[in-house]
C-alpha cells in the first residue's frame, strides 16, 4: 500500500525542506527577538494599541509632575493656606485663571497643590488593601475549606457597609487625618482585592504545575506567592488601577463631608464643601476642584480599562 | 425554593451580626464620652459611674455590645443626645425617604443605561458607540456630589425650574435622582453595551435575519430579552451602589433620608443615633437586597432548578 510513486516521495522532500527552512529562518532570524519578549513587553505592546489607555498613562504623568513641581514652586504657608481678604472673590481673570476663594486664596494654585493629596490618599490605600486583601484573597482560594469561609465571611461584613457610612465610622472611631484616611479607605476597599484574588486563584489552583511544587515539597507560602500569584496577577493588576480610582472618589467624598484631610489643606474634596456655600454667586469655586477629581478618576478609569484589554487580549471584543 | 431562601436568610444572620459588632465597636473607639457631656458639671465620679449603669454604659465593649443586641432585637437603639428622640423612631421616619431616592435613582440610571448601551452595541464602533463609551466614563468618574453641584447651579440658581433641596412635591426629586442614577447609569450602560454585543453574535439572531425578520424586530424581540438578563442580575448591587451614594446625595440637596441624618449625627458627635442609623441602614439595604435576589429565584428557573428537590 505505502508505494510511494517518485513524485509522491519529491512532494514530500519539498515538504520537509520547506518546513527546515522555515525552521531555520525562525531560529536564525527571530529567536532572538523571541527571547526578548517578556510579559511585560508583551503587555506593554498591547495597552500601547489603545489610543485612551494612552491618553490616560500621559495624563496621569502630567498630573505626577504637577503635584511634585507644586511642592517645589509654592510655599504651603504663604500660597496655600494664607488668608488675603482684600482680594476674595475675584472671579477668573489672567492674574487668577481659576478665580480666589472666600478667603482671597488663589484657586489655581491650591488645586495644582491639592494633586498630591489626592494621588497620596489613592495610592496608599490601595496599596493598602491589594496587600491585604490579595493576600486573604490568595490564602482563601488556597486553602479553601474553613479558612476559605471565614475569610469570605469576615470580607462580606465589610463590604456589607456602604463604603461612606463604613468610612464615616473610621474616620470618627480614629480622629481625622491624613494617615487615617489612607487606612480608612484601604480597609474599604480590602474584599474587593480579597474577592478578585480568590477568584483568579480557584482556577489556578488546580492546575498540575502547583501539584508538582506540592509533591517536591515546596512550602505553602512559597507555592502560593512563587507560583500561584503569578498567575493569578492581571485582573489584581487592573483592580488596582480602578481601585485608585474608587479611592480617590471615596476619599473626596469624605472630605466633601468633612472627614477627610482637615482644613484648610486644600484637599479637592474639602475645597469643593468650602465653596459650595458660595454657589449662588461663585460657582467657579465648586467647578474646579470637580474637575480635577473627575480628571484624575478619569485617566485610572482609563487606564483600568487598557491593562485590562492588554493583559487579556481575549475579551476585547 | 424554600430551602434557597431560608439558606440565604441564615447566611445572612452572621453577616448582620459582624456588621453590627464592627460598627459598634468602631463608633465606641470614637472621642467623646456621653455621659461626661450629659453629666451636671458638678457631678461626683460615683454618681457618673451611676449614671453609666443606669445607661448600660458600664463594662468592657463586648458586655456593652451584647446589652446594646439584645436592646437592638427588641427594636430598642437608645435616645439620641441631639435630637431628645428615640434612634428607631427617628430611622423608621427617615429610612422610606432614602429609599424614594434609591428606587427613583434607579429609574433614571435604567431610563438612560438601557437605551445608550443598546445604541452603543447595534452600532458597534460608530461614533454613537464612541460618544456613548465616553459619556458612560465620564459617568464613572464624575464625583456625584460634584455633579450634584453643578446640576444645581444650573437647574436650580440659573434657570429656576426645579428645586435646589428639600423633599416638596415631586419635582424636589427629580435633580437628586438624576445625579444618583447619572452615577449608577455609567457601569450600567458598559454592562448593556457588553451583554448586547455577545447577543448579537449568536446563532439565533442569524437564523430570526434569515428567515427574514426585520433589523428593529430582531433587536427589539431576540435580542433585547436576552440581553436584559446580565442587567436584572446586576440589579442588587446596583441597588446597594444606590442606597450606598444616597447618602451623598442628600447631603447635597438636603434631602431628609437616613443619609443626612447620619452625616448630622456625626458633626453633633451624637454616636448613638449615628451607631443606630449605620447598623440599621447596613440591615435594611441587605434585606432589601436579599429581597431582590430571592425575587430572581422566582423569575429565574436555573435557580429554581438547583433548589428544587
Amino acid at each position: 500500500m505505502l508505494l510511494l510513486t517518485r513524485a509522491s516521495k519529491r512532494a514530500i522532500r519539498s515538504e520537509v525542506n520547506a518546513v527546515e527552512t522555515v525552521k531555520r529562518k525562525f531560529t536564525a532570524a527571530e529567536l532572538q527577538q523571541y527571547k526578548k519578549r517578556s510579559m511585560f513587553g508583551e503587555v506593554w505592546r498591547n495597552y500601547k494599541k489603545s489610543p485612551s489607555a494612552m491618553i490616560g498613562l500621559v495624563v496621569l504623568v502630567i498630573i505626577i509632575v504637577v503635584a511634585i513641581v507644586a511642592q517645589f514652586i509654592y510655599d504651603y504657608d504663604t500660597d496655600i493656606v494664607q488668608q488675603n481678604i482684600k482680594e476674595r472673590f475675584q472671579t477668573p481673570s489672567a492674574e487668577h485663571p481659576f478665580g480666589t476663594d472666600q478667603y482671597g486664596r488663589d484657586v489655581l494654585t491650591r488645586v495644582l497643590y491639592g494633586a498630591k493629596y489626592s494621588l497620596a490618599v489613592g495610592i496608599v490605600s490601595v496599596a493598602i488593601s491589594c496587600v491585604l486583601g490579595s493576600s486573604l484573597g490568595l490564602i482563601a482560594g488556597y486553602y479553601g475549606g474553613f479558612t476559605e469561609n471565614l475569610i469570605l465571611r469576615v470580607c462580606e461584613v465589610f463590604a456589607g457597609i456602604p463604603s461612606v457610612l463604613l468610612g464615616i465610622a473610621i474616620m470618627s472611631a480614629f480622629g481625622q487625618s491624613i494617615v487615617v484616611l489612607m487606612f480608612a479607605i484601604g480597609l474599604v476597599y480590602v474584599p474587593m482585592f480579597a474577592r478578585t484574588a480568590r477568584a483568579a486563584v480557584l482556577p489556578v489552583r488546580d492546575q498540575e504545575y502547583i501539584e508538582a511544587a506540592r509533591v517536591s515539597g515546596v512550602g505553602d507560602l512559597k507555592i502560593i506567592f512563587g507560583h500561584v500569584l503569578p498567575n493569578a496577577m492581571s485582573p489584581i493588576i487592573v483592580q488596582v488601577t480602578m481601585g485608585v480610582a474608587n479611592g480617590i472618589l471615596t476619599a473626596s467624598s469624605l472630605s466633601f463631608l468633612g472627614l477627610g484631610v482637615p482644613v484648610p489643606a486644600p484637599e479637592w474634596g474639602a475645597m469643593l464643601s468650602g465653596g459650595r456655600e458660595f454657589i449662588r454667586d461663585y460657582g467657579y469655586l465648586t467647578l474646579f476642584p470637580g474637575l480635577a477629581i473627575m480628571i484624575t478618576v478619569l485617566v485610572f478609569n482609563l487606564m483600568g480599562d487598557g491593562l485590562r484589554d492588554a493583559l487579556d487580549p481575549k475579551l476585547k471584543q | 425554593m424554600f430551602r434557597y431562601i431560608i439558606k440565604r436568610i441564615l447566611m445572612m444572620i452572621p453577616v448582620l451580626l459582624g456588621v453590627s459588632f464592627v460598627v459598634y465597636y468602631l463608633m465606641d473607639l470614637a472621642p467623646g464620652d456621653i455621659i461626661a457631656q450629659m453629666a451636671p458639671q458638678d457631678a461626683t465620679p460615683e454618681q457618673i459611674e451611676m449614671m453609666r449603669e443606669e445607661l448600660g454604659m458600664n463594662g468592657s465593649v463586648f458586655e456593652r455590645y451584647f446589652r446594646y443586641l439584645g436592646k437592638l432585637v427588641q427594636g430598642d437603639l437608645g435616645t439620641s443626645l441631639s435630637q431628645k428622640r428615640p434612634v428607631m423612631e427617628l430611622f423608621l421616619e427617615r429610612f422610606p425617604v432614602t429609599v424614594e431616592l434609591a428606587f427613583g435613582s434607579i429609574l433614571v440610571a435604567i431610563l438612560i443605561s438601557v437605551p445608550l448601551g443598546i445604541a452603543a452595541a447595534t452600532h458597534h464602533r460608530t461614533w454613537l458607540d464612541g460618544t456613548s463609551m465616553v459619556t458612560a466614563m465620564l459617568g464613572v468618574s464624575m464625583p456625584s456630589f460634584w455633579l450634584g453641584l453643578l446640576l444645581i447651579m444650573l437647574f436650580a440658581l440659573k434657570l429656576g425650574w426645579l428645586p435646589s433641596g428639600g423633599r416638596e412635591g415631586f419635582a424636589a426629586l427629580i435633580l437628586p435622582a438624576l445625579t444618583l442614577g447619572a452615577n449608577q447609569a455609567g457601569s450600567l450602560t458598559r454592562i448593556t453595551r457588553s451583554s448586547m454585543l455577545d447577543v448579537i453574535r449568536q446563532d439565533y439572531l442569524r437564523t430570526a435575519r434569515a428567515k427574514g425578520v426585520s433589523e428593529k424586530q430582531v433587536i427589539r424581540k431576540h435580542a433585547l430579552k436576552n440581553a436584559l438578563i446580565p442587567i436584572i442580575t446586576v440589579f442588587g448591587s446596583t441597588l446597594g451602589g444606590a442606597f450606598g451614594g444616597a447618602i451623598m446625595i442628600e447631603t447635597v440637596f438636603s434631602w431628609p433620608g437616613v443619609g443626612r441624618l447620619t452625616v448630622r449625627a456625626i458633626n453633633d458627635r451624637d454616636m448613638t443615633l449615628a451607631t443606630g442609623c449605620i447598623i440599621m441602614f447596613t440591615m435594611f439595604m441587605t434585606l432589601t437586597i436579599l429581597l431582590v435576589d430571592i425575587a430572581y429565584a422566582f423569575v429565574d428557573p436555573r435557580i429554581k432548578a438547583r433548589y428544587s428537590k
